[in-house]
Parts: structure tokens; sequence; C-alpha cells
């Protein structure tokens, strides 16, 4: 980690007190929200395959629609239970399994159907909805409109993409482990004079303020490299910096065999467990590079190795007892086709499965209805059939976590959901 | 009605201290129609030149292969891998300095947009190997010669371009029943949807358009033969790789007979001249211009246009531009982090031979790496749907921090020569200046942050 990076993590620890300092800001109270428990939403957008990661290698039809796949131990899969087995970049999680502090929920799916766009069906996953509407309020959000005692600090959004799930009227940060935002005094008060003539910039601009600590010299464009550049192998900076070439570069670096150099999604972790050991209680961010098209294990190895990443992060720099009272759950916004593309891929589908990880649930358990693999069984005859909303289980979740009533959780947070059963799914 | 502040403004590049707006919709037409000056005046290279370079690089690994026997991953063959990216690398940042000068000195704004505009629409871009630092060279030699003419032409250039195809992975794609497919029935060859559902969903009818999933495969099946020669640099149809039989997609039936592209072509002009398509592009084109919420007057008087012409793209930007509801003075959508950037590099009205003074790391510490922290890698969106429209995406705190910062630290990098605050607001934002931003570029302490706080408005940042 650099240096800079470094400042801004221990500034930001700090938020609650150099805002409340600030003669600019509307004074708030920085009280901790009445509930004490962690939620952190993972999106996993491109359509994650389910039946490659928690394979369901006893049933015998699988290898007959992914003929070049090799599912369960034979493969290096972990045997889950004797049906399920848990892909093999996967592995640094074994332990959290064994302690139960992992778990699945598979054959799930959104409610939305057919059309299988990526967009949409992450738009519906984050909407949280039956349908999607034009209202563009997120699940997550909504969870927050009606919990009490929230503030600025409570949820964070974190990262460069968006985040819709948290779109709302409840106040969220967003916030990436980058930026600075810094003037003098005197700039300061002129632009939040600025600011009030626009009521949608004046509120980014106040949380900005607040999210930065509102000090600090302006970030230099003018030394030779700065302290967080992206090196090239010769140390040039890469054009356009940061986040995504970071990126690129560990996913080219991990094709070439090599340990990858960087991780930006650790990055996002620590800096979302950085809020959680604060005033926050909501966390939530999204890995990409799910959309296995061609060539699957190569691109399933590097989004799983990522997500393995993140989780470990967490439970790590929560510590023990805030990652006691933690759930994570990682969903995507479908399935993938059972069979076998003529790429070495799987296609967009529809059923797939939910991680959950965290001292909080109770893991070690692959729960969800198995619809079974024949042609029969599948919709539409190629995708995996869904026999659960995934929305039910992290509604138990919330209902777990935070003490909100079923009925508030199904016309609220999901509108027209119904839980079913009680899950049982928190430890 | 028009003004040719609001279309500098809205449809243009923003106001310049040295151009001046054009004087009624029909002179932004002409020009548009007329000659590409900027291309000319500050070369962005192309596809095609690229394509010079790439071979010779090529032609250099395939001859230490030849000649020493080794392979990727040795020392030899890694340093001129090397080499070659780290000049493409550098090329994309000379790029963006030309781009940025066309946008300081164009009198044809609106061209430099629909580039924007376009490129984003048809996002596409090679994830590995050197084609990957070539995107603006797509962009500039099959985009933007086309913003012109008939959306037909643009669409059939683009998806059987390269960069696409790859982007999408057509070229992977191949027939079940070809004679190559059942050759290879147990080798990793098939068909694969990728391209054919985002020509429906995102570039053609759009995703709330009434079609199918068999629509897509079915498209999917007629896009066999779509292939690449070896070095994955030109189009060639194959095809031995194509489905066999005829295809249906919307109802009506393409192919039969031997396998060819024209089929293909003439699919794509049906899809261009849909219904659904003309009211998904001018619904896109009112979005990006003029609001978020367009007054649906406006997206219909285009999609009428749109279809009496059979998508002549020049008469739908003339339909918009002749509507009341392009021209609400009141500013409303906000500036994508490229725009911020373009529009403020003309309010300073930078000049070649500052911007041809920089080492190409400086334009990316200056340019390119504070537009990825507002948000925005140029010409990189995460996905084929490319960057969103929505004004709430743009104004985060993370990044309007981020314009923040560069609107205070980077005019005095690109125009040393700052300047009077109170006149630089005026000619930046002329009668759209509010009283309280004429306030604060006289209060400032320093003309670097005068100059920031304009540029930081909220005036300034929508349009």
């Amino acid at each position: 980690m650099s240096l800079t990076r470094r400042a801004f993590l221990g500034r930001s620890a700090l938020i609650g007190c150099s805002a409340a300092a600030s003669p600019l800001l509307t004074p708030v109270s920085f009280a901790a929200a009445p509930w004490d428990t962690r939620l952190v939403v993972i999106v996993l957008r491109g359509a994650m395959d389910g039946l490659d990661v928690v394979q369901p290698y006893g049933d015998p039809k699988l290898t007959a629609w992914r003929p070049t796949f090799i599912p369960g131990p034979n493969g290096g899969a972990k045997d889950l239970d004797g049906f399920f087995s848990l892909n093999k970049a996967l592995k640094p999680l074994w332990p959290l399994w064994k302690s139960g502090e992992l778990g699945f929920v598979h054959a799930v799916s959104t409610p939305y159907r057919d059309k299988r766009s990526h967009f949409e069906g992450q738009d519906l996953l984050e909407a949280g909805t039956t349908h999607l509407l034009d209202n563009r309020d997120g699940w997550l959000n909504r969870m927050l409109q009606v919990l009490p005692g929230v503030e600025p600090q409570t949820a964070f959004a974190i990262g460069h993409g968006e985040m819709r799930l948290l779109d709302g009227p409840a106040p969220v940060a967003n916030w990436t482990p980058e930026v600075e935002l810094s003037l003098s005094p005197q700039a300061m008060q002129l632009a939040q004079v600025m600011m009030e003539d626009d009521p949608q910039f004046h509120a980014a601009f106040t949380d900005a303020v607040m999210l930065s600590g509102g000090t600090l010299e302006i970030e230099p464009l003018n030394q030779e490299t700065p302290a967080d550049a992206v090196l090239d192998e010769d140390g040039n900076p890469l054009p356009g910096g940061m986040m995504a070439e970071r990126q690129m570069m560990a996913e080219d670096t991990q094709a070439m065999g090599r340990k990858p150099r960087v991780s930006v999604y650790k990055d996002v972790a620590a800096f979302a467990a950085e809020q959680l050991r604060g005033p926050a209680r909501v966390a939530s961010f999204s890995i990409n590079g799910w959309d296995s098209h061609q060539r699957q294990e190569k691109v399933l190895t590097a989004a799983l190795g990522n997500l393995s990443d993140v989780i470990l992060t967490l439970k790590s720099d929560l510590g023990p007892q805030i990652w006691g009272k933690t759930a994570v759950v990682a969903v995507t916004e479908f399935g993938r086709t059972v069979r076998e593309n003529g790429t070495v891929g799987t296609d967009h589908g529809t059923g797939g499965a939910m991680l959950m990880a965290g001292g909080a649930i109770r893991g070690g358990k692959v729960y969800g209805r198995w619809p079974g693999l024949a042609e029969a069984d599948l919709y539409e005859g190629r995708d995996l059939m869904p026999t659960g909303d995934v929305r039910a289980p992290i509604g138990w979740i919330m209902r777990g976590l935070t003490g909100l009533s079923r009925s508030e959780i199904e016309s609220v947070v999901f509108p027209g959901l119904d839980m079913g059963k009680p899950m049982k799914i928190l430890a | 009605m028009f003004s040719g502040e609001l279309a500098e403004i809205r449809f243009g590049c923003g106001l310049s201290p040295k151009v001046a707006p054009p004087e009624t919709a029909e002179v932004m037409l002409q020009r548009l129609a007329g000659p590409d000056t900027m291309a000319q005046d500050f070369p962005i290279e192309t596809f095609s030149q690229f394509l010079v370079r790439f071979h010779e690089h090529r032609d250099r690994l395939l001859e230490i292969i030849r000649t020493s026997g080794k392979k990727r991953g040795d020392p030899e063959f890694a340093e001129v891998t090397r080499a070659a990216n780290r000049d493409a690398r550098q090329r994309i940042m000379t790029a963006f300095g030309q781009n940025m000068l066309r946008w300081s000195r164009t009198d044809q704004g609106f061209r430099e947009r629909l580039t924007v505009f376009w490129g984003d629409h048809f996002t596409a871009y090679v994830k590995n190997g050197l084609l990957q630092y070539i995107s603006h060279g797509y962009v500039e030699e099959v985009i933007r010669p086309r913003m012109a003419g008939k959306f037909e032409d643009l669409l059939i250039a683009v998806t059987l371009h390269p960069v696409m195809m790859r982007f999408l992975e057509q070229e992977t794609s191949v027939g079940p029943d070809s004679p190559y497919g059942k050759k290879r029935a147990d080798q990793n060859s098939g068909l694969n949807e990728n391209l054919a559902r985002e020509v429906l969903e995102l570039h053609t009818l759009g995703v709330n358009a009434d079609y199918s999933q068999d629509d897509v495969r079915q498209l999917a099946e007629l896009f066999t033969g779509m292939s690449l020669e070896d070095s994955g640099t030109s189009f060639v149809f194959l095809d031995r790789r194509a489905q066999p039989g005829t295809e249906t997609i919307l109802g009506k039936t393409y192919g039969g007979g031997k396998a060819k592209v024209e089929d293909i072509m003439a699919a794509l002009t049906d899809l261009a001249r849909n219904p659904m398509t003309a009211r998904h592009i001018s619904g896109k084109l009112a979005v990006h211009f003029v609001s978020d919420t367009p007054d649906p007057a406006l997206v219909d008087h285009m999609t009428a246009r749109y279809l009496d012409t059979d998508g002549d793209l020049m008469a739908v930007y003339g339909a918009m531009l002749e509507h009341p509801a392009s021209w609400d003075p009141t500013l409303s959508n906000v500036k994508q982090a490229i725009d911020f950037v373009g529009s403020s590099c003309r309010a300073l009205a930078i000049a070649p031979r500052r911007i041809d003074k920089l080492k190409p790391a400086e334009i990316d510490r200056i340019l390119l790496r504070p537009m990825q922290s507002m948000g925005q890698r140029w010409l990189r969106p995460a996905g084929p749907n490319g960057w969103p429209e929505e004004d709430v995406v743009w104004v985060t705190p993370q990044s309007l921090a981020a314009r923040f910062s560069w609107a205070m630290s980077a005019p005095q990098r690109l125009q040393p020569d700052l300047p009077q605050p109170p006149r630089f607001a005026e000619t930046t934002l002329g009668s759209f200046l509010p009283p309280r931003v004429q306030f604060a570029a006289k209060a400032a302490e320093q003309r670097s942050e005068a100059i920031g706080l304009v540029l930081s408005s909220p005036a300034f940042q929508r349009r």
C-alpha cells in the first residue's frame, strides 16, 4: 500500500471528527446505527456459472451436458457433501466451509426471464423488484429507508462502477479508495456557495467534503511519478492508470502463470473493512469478469480468485469480533446454460447460485431445492430451473441482521416477494 | 428556439474565447456534411495505419521464432513485445492530446460530440495483444467518416469490423451443422451468440423491443461464416463455417443458397430500417444531447424522420435541431467526464504548441488519469453497453471531487498563461453565467482557484 493511500485511509477513519468540525456542514450526529451487525453485498457482474462454482457432480447428467468440463474431486474440486463440489479456485475458502462460515444457495434466480441481457438482469437484481420498473431506487437503499438511525456513513457504495442497489433517497456514501478532494479554505467556501444553486451538485459536494476529511492539498499533476501510479514492467506509468489497468495487468500476469502484482479488489475489500470497523453497517461493491462464453476455466479461475481474495481480506481486516457478526452475500444477474457451448464456455442462462460467508451465517451447507438436470427438468430445455427466488435468502439474512419484519421486507424492500418458510441460514 | 450559445453548449464542445458559435442550425449541419477539417489539422492514427506497424511487429516475432526457435516467454521475445506495447500505449496518450486540440479549435463541435456518441454506441475494443491499444483508430476510421450517412452503412461497417468481431467473439462462432463444425464437433467449436445478441439489444432494436431468444439464435446462425484471417486483423467470410439452411429473424427469412456475406448485410439493413431501431436510435440521441427524460414529442418527431428517410442520419439530426424541445434554455444534462475535460480545454483555448511539447506520460497524468478518477477511462467502458447516460452516475461525490481536483490544478499545466478570471467566466458561460459563479471568479485568492471554481460550477458541468 502506498503512503498516499495509507494517509487517506487514516483520514477517512476520522471522518466524523473533521466533518463535525467543519463550519460548512450542517451539524449531524455520528451515533452508530442502532443495529450492530454488518452486511456486505457483492454483485458478481457478467453472470457467474453457478453450476461450475458449486458443481452438482453427483448428478450423472452433468458430464453429459458438459463433456469437456471435469467436475468433482476428479477435476481437483473439493467435495462438499457427496453431491456438490467446490470449484478448485475457491480452495482458499475451504477452512471457512469447515468452520461453518461459508455456504451457498443453489438453483436460485431473480424473477428476470428470457431475454438474458446482462444489463437488464443486473438492473432487476439491483432494483429487487419483480418487474423492471421506471422507479430506479435499489433494494439495499430501501432497506436503509425503513431502518432507524441511518447516517451518511452507515452504508458505502465502493468503486468506480454504478451500484444501483444503493441508489435512492436514503443517504449513502459513495467512494473509491483513490480520490481526494482538497481546496483552500476560501475556495471551499466559494465552492459551497456556488453549489447551492444546484441541489444535485450541492448534495454530492457536501458528501465529497465529508468523505475526504475536508482538507489536504491538491493532487499534484506535475511530479514525475505519483506515489500511486500504476507502472508497466519497465516502470512507466500506464495510460489512464488505476483500476481497470491494474486489473488488466493482474489478469495478464496471471495468464502468464505468475502471481498477480496487485489486486484492486483486495484494496476495495480493505477499504470496506476499514469503514465497517467504524460507523458503517453496510458495504457494497462489484466483482466483474464472470462472462465465460469462451475458455470458461480460465475466466472463472481469475474471477473466483478475486472473490476469494475479497472474502479473506474482509475476514482478516474485520477481525474475529466483527467478522463474527458479519454476513457477506455474493449474487449475480443470472446463471449460464447447462450445456457447454462450442467455445469451451457457457452462454447466458437462468438459474444460478448465491454465495454467503461470514461469522453470522450458518454455513457448511448448500441450501436450496435441486431441480435435476434431465432435459425435462431444465428451464426452456437449456438452463438450470430456478427453484427459489434469490431475494428470499437475502430477505431472511436481512431479517436476522437488522430485525426488520417479514412484512416490511416483503412489501418495501423486495415488493412482491414471498419469503416462504424460514430458511434458518443465520448462525 | 435556436441560439448560437446554446448550440455550442448543448450540441457542441462548449463556448470558446477564440471560435464563434454557429449562426444557425443549418450551418451546423452544412459543416458536418462538409470536410472534416479537424481530422486534417490534428490527425489521429487510423486502424489501417496501425496495422502497418502491427504487421511489422508480428513479422519480427515470426522471424525470431523461425531463426532461433525462441518462443513466448523467452527474454528476447518478451523484450520485443514490451517495446511494441510501450510504443502503442504512448500513442494512445498522443492521440488523446490531438483529440483535445480538436475540441479546443473546431468550428464543427457537433462532429466531435457525435464521435463520442457513436463511438460509445458501438463500443468495441480488443482485450489483449497489441490491438488492445487501437480503439481510437477504430473510431477514427470506421465510425467518424460514416456519422453523416445512412445508419445501415455505419451498422454494417462496424459489425463486420475485426475490432467489433473480436470484442464480441464472433470469429469463434461456427455453425454446428457446417462442414467445419461437423468435422470439429468434439473440438470446442460451435455457436457463440454474443455479437448477435448485442446487435439486437444494443445496436439496433434496443432491449425493450419486441424480439425473442429465437431471433438472437437465428441471427447468430446467420452470422456464422463471418471470420478473421490468421492474424486476426481483417475480415474474411468462410462459407465452410456457415450454418446451412435459412434463418428467420423477426419473421423474415434470409439465406438458403450458398452462404454469403450479402445475406448478413441484408439482415443488418432490415434491422437498421426497423421502426423499433428508429425509435431506439432517436431516443438515445435525444437522451444524450437534450435530457435524461426528453420530450416524447421530440423523440416522435425524430423517429418519424428516421422512418421517412430509411435512417438518413443527417435528416434525423436535422429533426432534432429543428424541434423546439431541443432548445429549452434550462441547462439539464450533466457532461460526461470526457465532455467536461474537453469543454474545459476549449474554454482555456489550449494551443497546439503547448500540447505538442508535452510528453505522452504528461498527457496521461494531466488528462487521462484524472478522467478515470472522474469515472471514465477513454474508450474503455466496462461492457458493450457503453457509458451510462443518467446524470446521477456522473454527479457522485467521487466524480465531483475528481473534477474539482482537476479543475484546480490542470488548467495551468495546459495553458500556462491563464486568462483573467472574470473575463474567463464570461467567455466560458456567456449569458448562462450565474451571479454566484461570477462572484467566485472575482473573489478567489488565486487565479488558478478562480479558474478552477468556474470550471467546477454546476452551470459549466451541465449543458
